[in-house]
């Protein structure tokens, strides 16, 4: 019973939520339903299948909060977990910040579930592993790569009369595939809520070709290069803009988004004005959950809009304080682009560095939210508009903001870790040393 | 691939229960080791030729305040049973919170069809280092006071005590946590191993900030705490816990003392608003065990996983540059004569120490880096053969009940120097340098030659004196040269441990807690560069 239907879900959250003697509670059932394979040396190494269900109770008395949790749905354990979050309620101290739990609300109907990839086989799995590795031992390479399919749903109530649910699907898939000489790696990444679109032969070539055509890679001087940034390579600077968007560390001082004196920098202009980020669960290409884990629902919010800071993120509390309207974080991120193919970034380039992936990003500076990385399977050289030789990784630090103020040009969108985000093209991207790592 | 989380981030295993449930029993090992035959029994009728299975109970208590509030207390708890078998030479796994005959029958039956799946896939059928079963036995955390046992108001009354103190101190804003763990951990296999272990750990720690409101700058001091393999008593300030050290900067052993250290903060992340920024170039490096741990772990730890040296994470955490050829000449220099370092997980207080690791093996330590010559890595049973070895290094290592077990890093650390040397007396030597404790930023390629770290603390030294703060600090270099350019490493009454609960590697991923031992160490002409940016 690890998946239950809305009925199902909603007809033990209102048997549970009958239960509560507390001034008000709040419960969250969910379960989950996946399996996935891993792969290594052209071989599989470990594979393994998961299946859990949670109902979470909290209740209030006042400002003081008590949380509960079981995993058996008889009548007699969910009274138990009920009156298990009353009491530890009562021992709590008092929260001064602690938020009434929501009462009804209107959500829109989601997208996350897809019926054909509910039910995934072993054998399924098996299959998606043999096809990408088939493809590297054709290649004389070697892949390692990892699957994992899921299936799960989320439901919240409270005695306030709040009721969400939904249910998901989806898959997510990576390959690094090396040479057998270890001169040379690449690497794909996949992500569908509809597992049926996996083509794992089409990604595994795709990090085959990578791999193939980084080997024998020049050493150049670190500095300030033009770059191009293929959505795996730009995705984890991006995110890290939106873990620092709070409204209340930028009005207590503690954030990018701070302004000297006091205050935030909601709408100012902070980035080029071609840079538009926003979310949106009900887009079709990365569709995501209506509603927050405390029932707020999620609509199509713009962060930056023409580079512009249009919105930060106000919990129920900061928002009350500074009498916002609550803005929940975002659940994906939508990046505007244009109708440019990588290749056609590359062809307008005169002399730059093509970074197809990025890897352990750490901040530096919150106060101008510098990060550093290394570029990782696969960097070029670009020279008159063509990829002229493989480049050795490189070491950058780097803030989001201060690359997407040197801004030259953007590509068409493409799905990146439940994120649309374009390839891109920036100038004086600042990396300060050189790494041998392949 | 290395240390996650955010500054006060956790892992969430599990969901949140009053504290009362987490002292009281579920079950007794009499009865999981019913449960547990059921899983063998099932698995071997099946066709498995090998299969554990692990009951486990994973407790936590975690604690939010910031400034005189508290914000959460989650008392979580996570229970259920992982199986693994070996079915034509290929591991296949499952995992159910279903704890009885039915669901942990089911859960055998699917790990064996999962194997089964596979196992047409399979080009290097599992070998298995032979392990001898040790029946029934227990392992227990030595500590002398359960966190689980102490009241929350206690816990409650310390944290916003030094939340004032740390305010009252200089900073503008703090956000503290302590974190509790308890692991009850249930292991049989085929072997006739029925081993069950009561692991305990715990961590408190904050985050400091002071703001220059005129200015708008602002910056931040993490705690100088570490997580250790220890009950409350950690907590308890005690001098044999203590070390003075330069800059007149206090660190700990196994005995921390958090106002102290509030105390401390408060006017260190003020005077940090001040400090001058550094001039990048080649600087000689006094490095505290509260940084130099973050390094060890990183460009040592994780280099020498076996199963990143032979490419098993190269889709994730990467692979290494410490090869098997470099290692099989028996002369690489991964570092000068100085340098000793070796695994172990036997060490009391440590975050890794149990009596046995999570495929039955017991658990020792070994060398890795011998007077600078690398001679060995860190292995479990399916891979100890590819060294040539006979046994498991014991360091195999699940978060969960519901993760599969492999190779985790074992506490690695840095041996302490032979001759008597304090910090301070390091300082002395040092002509143009800078001390750094805590930690701080991190980053370090897929095969591990190239990192850039900052830190906590920064304070200047010039012809053996300290000479005041700096700022902007971060240092690149690569392994191999770093530690070929160790000049120093002070004795053992400095030797303290630096750990973290977060280690991340694996696909799906899992975190794990280790500890990395060392005394204050010096490094010569090391690249520093400045951070400051404008925007």
């Amino acid at each position: 019973m690890a998946i239950l239907s809305k009925e199902d879900a909603k007809a033990i959250l209102d048997k549970v939520m009958a239960m509560s003697k507390a001034e008000m509670a709040f419960a969250d059932l969910s379960g989950d339903d996946g399996g996935n394979i891993r792969y290594a040396r052209n071989t599989v190494t470990t594979s393994g299948s998961q299946k859990n269900i949670s109902l979470e109770v909290s209740s209030a008395f006042g400002k003081k909060e008590g949380t509960s949790t079981i995993n058996e749905f008889d009548d007699a354990s969910l009274e138990k977990v009920v009156r298990r979050s009353e009491e530890l309620a009562q021992l709590a101290p008092e929260n001064p910040e602690f938020m009434p739990y929501l009462g009804p609300q209107t959500y829109d109907k989601a997208i996350t579930a897809d019926p054909g990839s509910m039910i995934v086989d072993p054998a399924k799995r098996a299959q998606w592993a043999a096809k990408s590795i088939g493809v590297c031992k054709r290649g004389g390479l070697t892949a390692a790569g990892f699957i994992e399919d899921y299936h799960g749903f989320t439901a919240l109530a409270s005695t306030n009369g709040l009721f969400a649910y939904n249910e998901y699907t989806g898959l997510d898939f990576s390959v690094t595939v090396r040479t057998d000489d270890g001169t040379g790696s690449g690497y794909a990444l996949r992500d569908y809520n509809d597992i049926n679109k996996l083509d794992a032969d089409r990604a595994t070539g795709v990090a085959a070709e990578k791999a193939f055509n980084s080997k024998g890679a020049k050493a150049i001087e670190p500095g300030k290069y033009t770059v191009i940034l293929e959505p795996a390579a730009s995705i984890g600077l991006l995110r890290t803009m939106f873990w620092n968007m709070g409204a209340r560390s930028a009005d207590e001082g503690r954030s990018y988004l701070s302004k000297a004196g006091g205050g935030n920098k909601q709408g100012e202009q902070l980035l080029d004005d071609r840079v538009t980020i926003y979310t949106d669960p009900l887009h079709k290409e990365v569709p995501n959950a209506t509603f927050d884990w405390s029932g707020n629902p999620r609509k199509k919010t713009y962060f930056y809009n023409k580079g512009k800071v249009e919105n930060l993120v106000y919990d129920r509390y900061w928002a009350k304080e500074k009498n916002m309207p609550v803005c929940p974080y975002p659940s994906n991120l939508i990046m505007e682009g244009g109708s440019a193919s990588r290749e056609d970034l590359i062809k307008d380039t005169k002399k730059g560095i093509l970074l197809t992936r990025t890897w352990y990003i750490r901040a530096v500076d919150p106060q101008t939210l510098l990060y550093t990385g290394l570029t990782r399977d696969g960097t070029f050289y670009i020279e008159d508009g063509k990829i002229k030789h493989p480049i050795k990784n490189l070491r950058f630090n780097e803030s989001p903001i201060i690359m997407l103020n040197n801004l030259e040009a953007l590509g068409r969108p493409e799905r990146i870790n439940g994120h649309l985000i374009p390839p891109m093209k920036v100038r004086d991207f600042t990396f300060t040393s050189l790494s041998d790592a392949i | 691939m290395g240390i996650g989380g955010t500054i006060l981030g956790v892992p969430l295993i599990g969901s949140a229960v009053d504290p009362a449930v987490l002292l009281t029993p579920i079950m007794d090992a009499a009865a999981k080791k019913v449960l547990s035959d059921v899983a063998l029994n099932t698995a071997t009728s099946g066709g498995a030729t090998y299969a554990d299975v692990r009951i486990g109970r994973y407790l936590n208590q975690f604690i939010y305040a910031r400034e005189d509030k508290v914000q959460n207390i989650e008392n979580r708890e996570s229970f259920g049973v992982g199986i693994r078998v070996i079915v034509n030479g290929t591991w296949g796994f499952a995992a159910t919170s279903d704890v009885n005959e039915e669901g942990i029958a089911a859960a055998a039956k699917q790990a064996v069809a999962i194997a089964k799946a596979n196992s047409s896939l399979q080009t290097e059928p599992v070998r298995l280092a032979p392990t001898k079963g040790v029946g029934e036995v227990t392992w227990a955390t030595p500590i002398e006071k359960n966190a689980f046992e102490v009241p929350i108001s206690e816990k409650v009354d310390l944290m916003l005590n030094a939340n004032a103190i740390a305010l009252k101190s200089g900073a503008s804003y703090i956000d503290s946590a302590l974190f509790l763990v308890n692991e009850k951990k249930y292991f049989a296999s085929t072997d006739g191993s029925y081993i069950d272990q009561d692991v305990h750990r715990i961590w408190p720690n904050f985050s400091v900030t002071a703001i220059d409101e005129e200015t708008g700058k602002f910056r931040s001091r993490q705690a100088l705490s570490s997580p250790m393999g220890m009950g409350y008593e950690y907590l308890d300030p005690r001098a044999e816990g203590k070390v003075e050290c330069p800059g007149g900067c206090i660190g700990y052993s196994h005995h921390y003392d958090l106002l102290e250290d509030a105390e401390m903060a408060g006017k260190q992340v003020k005077a940090k608003l001040k400090a001058k920024s550094v001039v990048a170039g080649k600087y000689d490096l006094v490095l505290d065990p509260n940084h130099l741990g973050l390094t060890i772990h990183e460009a040592v730890g994780h280099p020498l996983e076996l199963d990143r040296v032979l490419g098993y994470e190269a889709n994730y955490a990467g692979t290494s540059f410490a090869t098997l050829d470099k290692w099989k000449t028996g002369t690489f220099k991964y570092g000068n004569e100085k340098v000793n370092l070796y695994a172990d997980k036997t060490m009391q207080y440590s975050l890794g120490a149990v009596g046995y690791d999570d495929e039955g093996v017991a658990t020792k330590k070994w060398d890795l880096v011998k007077k600078g010559i690398l001679v060995n890595y860190q292995a479990i049973r399916d891979q100890i053969h590819m060294i040539d070895q006979k046994e498991s290094h014991g360091c195999c290592y699940a978060d969960s009940w519901s993760s599969v077990q492999f190779q985790r890093m074992p506490n690695v650390n840095l041996a302490p120097g032979e001759e008597p040397l304090t910090p301070q007396e390091m300082v002395k030597d040092v002509e143009k340098g800078i001390y750094i404790a805590g930690r701080g930023s991190y980053s370090i390629d897929q095969q591990r030659y190239n990192f850039q770290f900052g830190g906590t603390l920064f304070y200047e030294i010039k012809n053996g004196e300290i000479v005041g703060e700096l700022e902007d600090v971060a240092y690149q270099s690569n392994t191999q040269e770093f530690w070929n350019s160790c000049a120093a490493i002070c004795d053992k009454r400095d030797f303290r441990f630096w750990g973290s609960f977060f280690d991340g590697k694996g696909q799906p991923g899992q975190v794990s807690a280790v500890s990395h031992g060392s005394s204050t160490t010096r490094f010569n002409g090391v690249n520093v560069i400045n951070t400051a940016r404008k925007l």
